[in-house]
């Protein structure tokens, strides 16, 4: 018997052990050296196709394609988000380079809950860095249709607030029901923008779910949206806190269950989220992921004292996951008539929001106008004000914009007062332009 | 004085190392189907007419083992594994008798799941009918507890010859590598026991009492007595010892290529400021991936006596094989010899079987035969440079993981190669004008290995690990487990390591005054539960740095004068 990967596989690994939050904070140095001893004893990195990659750092640029960073990209970030979102833009080319058929990037401190506009650190992220890496392969690699499947336990609200209005990326987000869990979003209802219904998709899930729920979700709900929508590569926000063990959270998933959902759902790229039950889940956790996503027997792998029986869900929760998912189908399919009464007749869209930075404890008022338009995803202007006193406006023409948007963006950017704003950001890529003023 | 010893794929080389230097160096043919009498024949030349109690020590450098596993020439032992979860151990099968039996430990070295007596015992005497006398034992998580190796090595303790456990080899995790180089250990044992008894013995009985070292692959030496716990470390000294005698010679706070090039292979070697570069996890070997601790090493097939063949396009195809030697020697197939030959770059031979050789591929190349040389001698030289890129390439590359090394991250740009073994001149000049490289030539060339295999000095590692929440600290390869206090620090584990490394390297042969150690890994985290911190996590790994022994480090300038 020889141990090979039939599929070739990229890991990129990066524990950070010299980075945290604060000193006994959960996304801390300790966080991935179980994990890291794991996946060494296991000799994972010495198999037949397996090969790990060193990290590259992300520039400026890449941030300023996705974020506005509020002063700046480098107020924003720290040398580990530099490497942490390199690690998943180093594993995005590997695939796209086809020089493995699938890659893994196990990096701290992750990124689902950055959104497009950054005053500071929300839900441990500063960056998103899924969405980092997604402009720089679409801008590298010239690719137009993404899914992303965010299976960390918390709702991707960062990833989702930057594809709100992208009808060329697909965020499906299963996660644990928002009125028992941070960030307190992530309902069915969250359908997207108004040029992009339906391409954002939200599957909560009752507390205490277990295997049984989640694999029934990702095979009858996630996959057959995933099929219709045909995307060029699928990328899994793969967040390890459903776990039995997890401190934070209250889901029953075991690492037989992770592996089991990798295999059904093929993701070309994953990338780790959170997951903070770092003894007792993420070494296996781990271990199963990469394990299903090279192709190998995984089927060994299993957490000490782990008893199925004990986590096995009660009919109520089954019950509850079967009518959540009718609902999404129901959604999915019906997402033309949906979209043509939101559209209705209307020339802007416009959403008033506040947003908490938990770990920073800012608070942002947010206004935002987004065009209607047949033609591409509609220019987008965001007014944001902090309670640090910041107040900014921020454009973006997106990156397939029609000329009527991109022209809308530049008056909208030009035009903006500057005894008002304290800065004005403009996002333009269709050229790969980024620029800013200051009042 | 000092005698060092290197066997090489065609010549064994030995010298004789006093006060002033080189008193005597030799070379004999390597006889790969007679070791034993290669070896006694260059100890018998260097040491005739030699007044025997001058000579203080013998260091050998063999591919005994080597040759063994890479023939998997490796008899019949025993081997238990115990995994617990995760990737299944059957994918690990050393041999015909492979057992994986119950028993877990987890990452942190807790027992998960108990092992079994009967299971074992049964297994013990179903090896025991087979005719086996020698066992190796591994666990997953061996290094951070040992206790069911130590178990199982017990319950078979009296029914075998001699017990490898896998936590004595290295402080490395990787559990399938920590199966290979158990496995390695226990079957070469037999054979490296009965040669270096049987040269022991031919010594005393010339009256030649001397303590006799054997050269490792990460460039140090170990006692012959230590030894017989880990044959398997002898493997693949010949690039080591060749790193070790350009080691003297090697440009100052500089990065540097070492290039052995032999009859049969190239070896390419790094330095750092004068330290040659280690593999951080141990040596892969046709097919073999050990724990074993080494050099960072690359072989290539290329050497003299590569024989020169034509592809179905009538191009030239150096390697990889070696057919005999050299048309100029005797043998029938040209080789880089003979191209150099041709060139006028080795003389003092008669030219006309070498351009025979060479003008029979000129025909089909359809170009002259002095072209044809050419191009054979600049093919082979790129090939060497293009695996130096290549091997730069690679440990650049090696993944880090910490902000400060990714930031700190050494690059290394070596820009000088130090060239030994025979042919070494004659690629010298060429090798240089082919590339950015400056080339230095190391002084006796043809028998540096040799030399660099006798001033070799004794190295070993250790690895300790503190968990100050279960308050203990062990360093499972020494044996070694000491309850630890919550204030238990960094300081506190490298001096425990260090004086661990001293008494190990002691043991070993080293001389206590002549110690360079130094901490080569350290790591110290924190554990939280809930939100408080609970203990610390701490990683330490001291090494004797391989070197040169005291008195002998100077030889540079005795040998330049």
């Amino acid at each position: 018997m020889k141990l090979s990967a039939k599929n070739k596989t990229g890991l990129v690994f990066f524990p950070a052990f010299d980075w945290a939050i604060s000193p006994t904070h959960p996304e801390r140095e300790e966080r991935l050296l179980y994990t890291q001893d794991q996946v060494f004893e296991e000799g994972l990195l010495d198999i037949e196709g397996i090969e790990e990659f060193r990290p590259e750092l992300v520039t400026v640029e890449d941030v300023q394609r996705v974020h506005f960073c509020v002063p700046d990209v480098h107020k924003v970030m720290t040398e580990s988000h530099f490497i942490s979102a390199g690690c998943a833009k180093t594993i995005g080319k590997a695939v796209l380079d086809k020089k493995v058929a699938r890659g893994f990037s196990l990096a701290r401190p992750p990124g689902h809950h950055a959104m497009r506009v950054v005053h500071g650190a929300r839900g441990f992220c500063n960056v998103n860095i899924e969405a980092i890496m997604i402009e720089y392969l679409r801008r590298e690699y010239n690719i137009r249709k993404v899914a992303v499947v965010d299976t960390d336990c918390h709702h991707g609200d960062g990833t989702q607030d930057i594809y709100w209005h992208d009808p060329d990326t697909l965020f499906i987000s299963v996660h644990q029901d928002g009125r028992t869990l941070y960030p307190g979003s992530g309902f069915p209802y969250e359908l997207g923008g108004p040029n992009a219904v339906a391409t954002t998709i939200n599957i909560p899930l009752p507390p205490f779910t277990s295997d049984e729920g989640f694999l029934f979700t990702i095979k009858n709900v996630v996959m057959p949206i995933l099929d219709d929508f045909k995307p060029e590569i699928i990328i899994n926000s793969a967040g390890q806190d459903n776990h039995f063990s997890d401190p934070i959270t209250q889901m029953n998933f075991s690492a037989q269950g992770y592996a089991a959902l990798t295999s059904i759902l093929k993701p070309d790229i994953a990338v780790l989220e959170g997951g903070y039950s770092i003894e007792g889940a993420l070494p296996y956790v781990n271990l199963g992921i990469i394990l299903a996503m090279a192709g190998i027997d995984y089927s060994r792998v299993k957490e000490p004292c782990y008893d199925p029986d004990k986590y096995r869900q009660t009919p109520d929760i089954t019950m509850n996951i079967e009518k959540t998912g009718e609902t999404i189908l129901s959604y999915w399919q019906n997402r033309d008539k949906i979209s043509e009464r939101i559209r209705d007749k209307k020339d802007f869209d416009e959403r008033k929001r506040s947003i908490y930075y938990d770990t920073d404890n800012i608070r942002e008022q947010q206004k935002e106008t987004v065009k209607i338009c047949p033609d591409c995803a509609g220019a987008l202007k965001i007014d944001s004000t902090s309670d640090r006193g910041t107040h900014l406006l921020a454009v973006h023409i997106p990156l397939r914009a029609c000329e009527k948007c991109r022209d809308l963006g530049y008056i909208w950017y030009h035009s903006a007062e500057q005894n008002i704003y304290d800065m004005v950001f403009l996002q333009d890529r269709t050229e790969d332009k980024y620029l800013k003023q200051t009042g | 004085m000092i005698i060092g010893l290197d066997v090489g794929g065609t010549h064994t080389d030995v010298v004789l190392l006093g006060k002033n230097g080189i008193e005597r160096a030799v070379k004999v043919p390597t006889d790969e189907s007679d070791l034993f009498n290669t070896v006694l024949t260059g100890i018998e030349k260097i040491t005739a007419n030699i007044d025997s109690s001058t000579i203080k020590r013998l260091v050998l450098s063999t591919t005994l083992i080597t040759n063994t596993v890479v023939q998997n020439k490796l008899p019949e032992v025993g081997m238990i594994v115990s995994s617990g979860p995760g990737i299944d151990p059957e994918y690990y099968r050393t041999n015909r008798f492979y057992y994986s039996v119950s028993g877990s430990i987890d990452h942190r070295g807790r027992e998960i799941e108990p092992i079994d007596r009967n299971e074992i015992e049964k297994i013990a005497w179903d090896l025991k009918k087979e005719g086996i006398r020698y066992v190796g034992v591994v666990g997953k998580f061996s290094v951070r507890n040992p206790s069911h190796e130590q178990n199982i090595a017990r319950i078979l303790g009296n029914f075998f010859d001699k017990i490898f456990t896998g936590h004595r080899i290295s402080g490395n995790l990787n559990f399938p590598r920590r199966i290979a180089t158990t496995h390695i250990n226990a079957a070469v044992y037999p054979i490296h026991k009965s040669f270096f008894d049987a040269v022991k013995k031919s010594l005393e009985k010339k009256g030649l009492n001397v303590p006799i070292d054997i050269l490792k692959a990460d460039g140090g030496t170990m006692s012959l007595d230590s030894s017989s716990d880990f044959p398997g470390h002898a493997i693949f000294s010949g690039p080591a010892a060749s790193a070790m005698g350009a080691m003297p010679f090697a440009p100052d706070n500089e990065d540097c290529i070492v290039l052995d090039i032999g009859g049969t292979t190239t070896d390419i070697a790094l330095l750092i400021n004068h330290v040659p570069v280690l593999n951080p996890v141990g040596i892969s070997l046709g097919g073999f991936k050990t724990l074993i601790r080494s050099l960072e090493t690359h072989s290539i097939a290329v050497g003299g006596d590569s024989a020169i063949t034509l592809d179905n396009h009538n191009k030239l195809k150096i390697g990889p094989q070696r057919m005999g030697p050299a048309m100029v020697y005797g043998g029938s197939v040209p080789t880089i010899t003979d191209a150099l030959v041709v060139l006028g770059k080795v003389k003092d031979c008669s030219r006309d079987k070498s351009y025979s050789g060479i003008e029979s591929l000129a025909l089909k190349t359809g170009d002259s035969t002095m072209e044809t040389a050419s191009n054979i001698f600049d093919q082979a030289c790129n090939m060497i440079l293009s695996e130096i890129r290549d091997m730069i390439f690679r440990i650049n590359s090696k993944p880090v993981y910490t902000i400060h090394e990714f930031m700190e991250g050494y690059k290394l740009s070596p820009k000088k190669i130090l060239l030994i073994g025979g042919p070494a001149p004659y690629f010298a000049r060429r090798i240089e004008d082919l590339s950015e490289f400056r080339i230095g030539v190391v002084p006796r060339w043809n028998v540096a290995n040799a030399i660099g295999a006798a001033i070799a000095r004794t190295t070993c590692e250790v690895t300790l690990f503190a968990d100050t929440e279960q308050g203990f600290t062990v360093s499972v390869e020494e044996g070694f487990k000491e309850k630890v206090a919550t204030d238990f620090s960094m300081i506190d584990a490298v001096k425990m390591a260090s004086a661990l490394l001293m008494e190990k390297a002691v043991k070993r042969g080293a001389d206590a005054s002549d110690l360079e150690m130094e901490v080569i890994e350290s790591l110290q985290l924190n554990m939280v539960k809930g939100f408080c911190t609970t203990g610390r996590n701490i990683r330490v790994r001291v090494q004797v740095k391989p070197g040169l022994i005291y008195g002998y480090d100077s030889i540079a300038d005795m040998l330049t004068e």
